[in-house]
């Protein structure tokens, strides 16, 4: 606007300016003006839903990556250690801590209190029962709700999980120190579990890594092959240039083709026909590369087709054969963009959930797999899982889960931009 | 159990060493589904498919169970329709599937084409249906009429006169002047789920032959009365919500004037949110289901492959023989602390023979 005043003192402008024109000139600079409000308001938009997605899941998930644990001290005598089963000694070991605890009832509200799953597999592992027993345990997912504040409890008893026994036991503990907050190891070193305070998300990271490693490993090759083929070797024109033609749409057709049929087709093809097993990280890369290739070949073969063509005619020209212009000169070029296609179809795969449904990836697997035929799930079907699960601590869980694959979708990317800009600056020098 | 060592000590081995996992899978890439060392004299690990509401409680029991003897289960989550056509389809590597409901003769019928023989049935244990409202919303007591009249798609015109007429009903009081004069909006599972046909099959088909001719009806030609109680309004009254009944209640405790539909083992982790409605009189329990006094409820299955596919040594029949356990399914059993209701002792009794039976009869690796 300060142009315009500079403009306006000028003697020139009174010479060649009319009314007319002025008006024009006005009409031009609002329609600029307007255009820069509505660009900055739709920047503030995804900014503001951005924002608003990321605090959300980031206040709902952050205490996920703490965790409390107690310390108890049981003396297992002769009595509890005749119980019949493992949870009813491992009560009868509590109510020693506890106090007086009789009645069913009162047992299942104090194996509440801890990790009883923890506990019961630390007892029995425990090798002399004469002795003191020092356990240190998880709390259990309703103590660790609590402690962490997400349970009012100011509400009636019965509109709360927790009863005023258990906040009573509780209070002991802690006023004995024998509760602390540390920060939640298991959440990435342990596999998927039942109990919210022992679930972790090694099987689904190491699924997942899996996963997009052979799936790129499969697609790069394949589709930037692809891609230089099409753009510079194919036949352009008659018959062969036709079908080149009918290639492509085809492809931009895949790219548009719901995921959830690559899932069917892994199906039928990798499980049903070749009689590999369900839920295992080798199908489900391979049916992540059949979703990846299309996104690589279009990316790649639009980043080819903005270098320009003088380019290569120029190498050709100077005696250079079609394959040392294009390897030499044309695919150097095109080399960042391809890199960026080949990143967003990582980062896809990585958060794709659908076809992992069909081939059987939505599965409660508690081991940690440690070949591509081990039974895996991956990071997007175990958020999936977990926040479809009833307890309120799962809650927690997912948002926590989720912010594990951005922060490994932040990583992928920043090595993507990193390659990307140290492959321009080589080509600059 | 001599599998289950040898698999922990691979997985230790392995465990400690992140490197070998990349190297193992680099491996697999080149040979194209080549095992890695490690697989090689590795056991298949138990499979089972099924059900999204028996889901937890097989997940529960894989994990209690491979945590006592190494040997891995894989809880796939595909729905009590879905658990049948795979396992049914002879794939070798599912052992089991769960189900909310019972094995449809077409499945069955599916299962003996496939040479998927003998199928053994297993109860694992009751569910009840309910109907939930917010904490702070006003308590009802419905009967299964009272619910039938509200969600049928058509009502007869009289109890005598079944000539279908679009249902009229806005309103719960408008039912019945005792109840709420809150608009009828009930949120329950979509057509694939098998809570919703052990809702339609019960609860609706109960308030159904209330109407003396819908009864009559039933014996002449079953095939329309089943339409006729099946169908649920279209007209925005009755919302098919989708399987995550955790959204279901976060609705639910949002708007107290409606209702949701799903099973027991949601509403007893969420006491602190929703409310369960009467039935006839009878609130939904741990307890009156068990007993049955409470009107919706259903058994919850799982059916096992026997015979030859079924090798005693594998661990399919122990993982089910662990499920039947007095520790898991029993009165006072981890499951139960979930939301699984027992069975009655005898029939606990029962169901554990028929697996005991199966393994007896298992054939021998092949």
């Amino acid at each position: 606007m300060s142009a315009t005043e500079t403009y306006s003192d000028t003697p020139i402008k009174a010479a060649i300016t009319t009314a007319a024109m002025e008006a024009r000139m006005r009409k031009r600079r609002a329609a600029e003006r307007r255009f820069r409000v509505y660009g900055q308001a739709a920047v503030a938009f995804s900014i503001a839903a951005l924002a608003w997605l990321l605090i959300s899941i980031v206040s709902t998930g952050a205490s996920a990556f703490t965790q409390h644990w107690v310390t108890l001290d049981l003396t297992v005598t002769a009595q509890t250690n005749a119980s019949p089963n493992d949870r009813r000694r491992l009560a009868d070991a509590l109510a020693d801590v506890f106090g007086e605890v009789s009645d069913e009832a009162s047992r299942r509200e104090l194996l509440q209190v801890i990790s009883a799953s923890v506990a019961t597999a630390d007892l029995r592992a425990a090798q002399n029962l004469s002795e003191p027993l020092q356990l240190i345990v998880p709390a259990s997912d309703l103590t660790d709700q609590y402690l962490k504040g997400h349970i009012d409890p100011n509400l009636p008893e019965d509109q709360r999980k927790i009863t005023n026994r258990q906040i009573e036991w509780i209070a002991a503990l802690d006023a004995e120190g024998r509760v602390h907050r540390r920060f939640n190891r298991g959440l990435f070193a342990n596999p998927d579990s039942r109990d919210p305070e022992r679930a972790g998300l090694a099987s689904a990271i190491f699924g997942s890594i899996m996963i997009v490693l052979i799936a790129s490993a499969l697609a790069l090759p394949v589709g930037i092959g692809a891609a230089i083929y099409l753009d510079s070797f194919a036949p352009q024109t008659g018959w062969g240039g036709r079908l080149t033609r009918m290639l492509e749409v085809n492809i931009n057709n895949l790219a548009a083709v719901p995921s959830i049929v690559f899932g069917l087709l892994g199906l039928a093809v990798f499980i049903n026909f070749f009689g590999l097993p369900r839920s295992i990280p080798l199908v489900g890369g391979l049916v992540l590369a059949l979703r990846m290739f299309p996104t690589i070949v279009i990316a790649s073969r639009a980043s080819l087709l903005a270098v320009p063509v003088s380019l290569t005619d120029s190498a050709l020209s100077l005696g250079a054969s079609r394959m040392q212009a294009v390897f030499n000169h044309r695919v150097p070029l095109a080399a960042p963009g391809m890199m960026t296609g080949s990143i967003i179809g990582m980062a896809q795969a990585l958060g794709e959930t659908a076809p992992l449904l069909m081939i059987g990836m939505v599965a409660f697997v508690t081991t940690v797999p440690s070949s591509p035929m081990d039974p895996a799930t991956a990071l997007p079907v175990q958020i999936f899982l977990w926040s479809g699960s009833a307890e309120a601590a799962w809650a927690e869980r997912a948002s926590a889960a989720i912010i594990s694959l951005l922060v490994v979708l932040m990583f992928i990317n920043g090595i993507a931009i990193i390659l990307r800009e140290r492959l321009q600056r080589r080509r600059k020098l | 159990m001599h599998d289950a060592r040898q698999l922990v000590g691979c997985e230790k081995e392995v465990g400690l060493r992140p490197r070998s996992h990349i190297a193992a899978m680099a491996a697999a890439v080149l040979l194209s589904g080549g095992m890695s060392a490690c697989s090689d004299g590795r056991q298949e690990p138990v499979r089972i498919v099924g059900s999204s509401t028996i889901f937890p409680f097989a997940a529960k029991t894989a994990e209690t169970y491979a945590e006592r003897t190494g040997v891995v289960v894989v809880v796939e989550q595909t729905g009590s329709g879905g658990g049948h056509k795979l396992f049914c389809s002879g794939h070798a590597s599912i052992d089991a599937t769960t189900s909310s409901r019972p094995q449809k003769p077409s499945e069955a019928a599916l299962c003996a084409r496939n040479g998927v023989a003998p199928v053994i049935e297993i109860r694992l244990g009751n569910d009840g249906i309910v109907l939930a409202r917010a904490v702070g919303a006003v308590p009802m007591d419905i009967d299964p009429l009272t619910l039938y009249s509200a969600l049928a798609r058509e009502l007869p015109t009289s109890g005598l006169d079944c000539t279908p007429t679009p249902n009229p009903y806005e309103r719960w009081s408008e039912i019945d002047p005792t109840l709420p004069t809150d608009m009828i909006t009930v949120y329950g599972p979509p057509p694939t789920s098998g809570t919703r046909d052990a809702f339609v099959e019960t609860a609706m088909e109960a308030g159904a032959r209330a109407f003396p001719c819908l009864a009559a009806m039933e014996k002449d030609t079953p095939n329309i009365f089943r339409s006729r109680a099946h169908d649920l309004r279209e007209d925005g009254r009755w919302i098919d919500a989708g399987e995550n009944d955790n959204a279901l209640i976060r609705t639910l405790a949002n708007a107290p004037t409606t209702l949701g539909v799903f099973g027991f083992s949601f509403l007893d982790q969420n006491t602190d949110k929703v409310r369960g409605i009467a039935m006839g009189g009878v609130l939904p329990s741990q307890e009156t289901i068990r007993n049955k006094s409470y009107p919706v409820v259903r058994d919850l299955f799982l059916y096992l492959r026997g015979g030859s596919a079924l090798w005693a040594d594998r661990g399919a029949a122990d993982y089910v023989l662990e499920f039947t356990s007095e520790e898991a399914s029993g009165p006072g059993g981890y499951l139960e602390e979930i939301g699984l209701i027992p069975l009655s002792d005898a029939e606990r009794a029962e169901m554990r023979q028929r697996v005991e039976r199966a393994k007896a009869n298992a054939g021998p690796r092949p």
